[in-house]
């Protein structure tokens, strides 16, 4: 491509034009080097506040293995981190506060990358996995597959999967009859998760043996007794989804145009959609499987990413950051700042329903669209 | 790259469901000039353009872009010689101007190759040509109807398709306004060459404006040519059920209709005439 014929085509018979080709060429470059600016200024504002949260939440996963009952330094917990042998903290920071540590930040990635999938994709901040019954679906299947068939924690892993999938497309097909997505189905989505929270309270209630750390696990979420096994499942998740959803952050942020809009640039709207949709539910239930459905994580993560990021480039990344430092963060706080200890879902409840109250005010507010 | 694409539908059968919205239709759209299409609501005018931009499949029928059946066309490869901006696109909550013209880029980039100098020029002459460029970094949210609009356009242009569909670009906007956006357009078409296909509801905007009409009923061509040759008073009659009288408007020469309700009129009308004389 030659440089200055930037205007294609040839006029067809009409007056010369006062701002093209020629006169307008140094003007044109001006206004693409302001784009371009604009373009870098917005990039460093996403690598900054990814930067921060990456911090953050080192400086969280690091005070989040010291603290407890007894403290160990950053020496002794770099130690066990590294294999090698500590007296007691072996014990207490390998075996008890690692794992849960890890699944904290691993189970705060996948709410956070699913949450954000969703709101993105269906445009509508209500339309996260644990508002429309994605993650009840999840719990209700894993507490059923753990507290009356004691399955193991692969197959725990299946179950909370196929149900998550299948809630979503029972959702979406509710929804869909109508024609209009969007806060139809938001509505039928609260309403299909208040029948699995009841199924969930009905299998736990059932239980033969009846213990309330399980059923604080599948109601609210909580982090207590986690253990590798646990872990593992969530990791696998993360690192195989992951690069799903990322490569397919763009065609998602062109959905939001619309259907059309979207299809007209190229994008396969109903493959991008199957593939994200699979993705994110998958992020989901593997998480729930492994600790329950911690509250609105999947909800707050993505406007808050969004508040920091600014209205531009995909929030996948800074959203599954955001998540990971929500359920770490509140997870320390339930256990340590609190006096009583309390389960991370409790935490993080007593933040989302806030919001979330604030939303629908606004929401209303504003005439209904969401 | 001069604009000479060939655009046809060829027994083109649409519906939704149960229901057929277009049925056997044949349609040339001549390259490098302005298409206006125009008919009753409900009579397929968006659905034709869906499908015409690969949106909508056909039951039977084709349509053929260069020799080549659009729905047997990779999506992105489609996209970067056709564009097509529909009715209500919708723009993310606090997106700013030049981002959102910038998403037009989104045929042209890879999943490897991201932004390149080529995109941020290609967004700047589309800000430049739509005079949106002392908009660029507001937001979206805040612009009034119009200015709306030709930042739609914008994004449109920076997609740099040779052709461009637009469902109808001028709906909810003032007279002005109108006038302002099909200014714009014929720019485009004068300057690159564009071949543009337009819905339009004005009948007289779309005389005016397009270089070739066509008018749809109930699904069928019923005539297409240049304006002087469709809009007459039996089109308007048989597509629209109207009776009205078309006279030369005086400003351009170009056929222009005048409806004839069942009050205020005081001239005779030409009962049954085609076109003033």
């Amino acid at each position: 491509m030659s440089a200055p014929t930037d205007l294609r085509g040839t006029p067809r018979g009409a007056a010369p034009d006062p701002r093209s080709p020629r006169p307008g060429s140094s003007r044109l470059d001006a206004v693409a080097a302001s784009v371009a600016a604009n373009r870098i200024r917005r990039g460093r504002r996403r690598r900054a506040v990814v930067g921060v949260l990456v911090a953050a939440l080192v400086v969280v996963f690091a005070v989040s293995l010291m603290v407890g009952r007894t403290f160990y330094g950053p020496g002794e917990v770099l130690g066990v981190v590294l294999g090698q042998d500590v007296p007691g903290a072996t014990f207490t920071v390998g075996r008890l506060r690692l794992p849960r540590a890890v699944l904290a930040v691993a189970a705060g990635l996948c709410f956070g990358l699913g949450g954000v999938t969703f709101q993105t994709m269906l445009r509508n901040p209500l339309a996260s996995p644990d508002i429309i019954g994605i993650s009840s679906g999840a719990s209700a299947a894993a507490a059923f597959a753990i507290v009356t068939l004691s399955l193991d924690d692969g197959q725990v892993s299946a179950f909370a999967i196929a149900a998550g999938l299948l809630v979503a497309v029972v959702v979406y097909a509710l929804a869909k009859r109508g024609g209009v997505a969007g806060t139809r189905l938001v509505l039928v989505g609260i309403g299909v998760a208040a029948m699995l929270d009841s199924l969930t309270a009905y299998v736990l209630s059932n239980a033969a043996q009846w213990d309330l750390q399980e059923a604080t696990r599948w109601l609210t979420g909580s982090l207590n007794g986690s253990s590798w096994p646990q872990v593992v499942p969530v990791l696998v998740a993360l690192v195989v989804l992951t690069p799903v959803l990322l490569s397919r952050s763009r065609d998602l942020a062109a959905t939001q145009l619309g259907d059309d809009a979207a299809s007209a640039l190229g994008v396969r709207v109903d493959r991008t959609r199957l593939v994200v949709i699979v993705a994110a539910v998958g992020l989901i239930s593997f998480a729930t499987a492994a600790c329950g459905p911690i509250a609105f994580v999947a909800f707050l993560s993505g406007p808050i990413a969004a508040r920091l990021v600014g209205p531009s480039g995909s929030l996948l990344v800074p959203s599954a950051l955001v998540g990971a430092l929500l359920v770490l963060v509140a997870d320390v706080v339930g256990q340590y700042a609190l006096g009583t200890r309390f389960p991370v879902g409790v935490v993080t409840g007593v933040l989302g329903a806030p919001y979330l109250i604030w939303l629908i005010v606004r929401t209303n507010r504003s005439g209904g669209s969401l | 790259m001069t604009a000479d694409h060939t655009l046809d539908a060829e027994h083109l059968t649409l519906g939704y469901g149960e229901l057929t919205v277009v049925d056997d239709l044949s349609l040339v759209v001549p390259p490098g000039r302005i298409t206006a299409i125009v008919g009753a609501n409900a009579c397929g005018k968006s659905t034709l353009l869906r499908s015409m931009s690969r949106l909508l499949k056909p039951r039977s029928g084709q349509v053929v872009l260069d020799g080549r059946e659009v729905h047997k066309t990779p999506a992105r490869q489609l996209a970067r010689t056709l564009g097509l901006l529909p009715q209500s696109p919708l723009a993310p909550e606090g997106i700013t101007v030049a981002d959102l013209v910038g998403r037009g880029r989104h045929p042209h980039q890879g999943l490897l190759s991201r932004w390149s100098t080529d995109d941020d020029r290609a967004v700047a002459e589309a800000l430049e040509a739509t005079e949106t460029t002392a908009l660029a970094d507001r937001s979206v949210d805040e612009l009034s109807g119009g200015q709306r609009q030709r930042v739609w356009i914008a994004m449109a242009l920076a997609q740099q398709t040779d052709v461009l569909l637009l469902d109808e670009p001028t709906t909810f906007l003032d007279v002005s306004h109108q006038v302002e956006v099909l200014d714009l357009l014929t720019d485009l078409n004068r300057r690159r060459g564009t071949t543009i296909v337009m819905v339009l509801h004005d009948l007289n905007l779309a005389a005016r404006y397009a270089d070739h009409l066509v008018a749809l009923a109930a699904g069928r061509v019923h005539a297409a040519g240049t304006p002087g040759e469709v809009l007459t008073e039996d089109c308007v009659r048989a597509v629209f059920g109207l009776d009205s009288r078309v006279v030369a408007d005086p400003t351009t020469g170009a056929p222009m209709m005048l409806p004839l309700g069942r009050h205020h009129v005081v001239a005779e009308p030409a009962v049954g005439g085609s076109a003033a004389s």
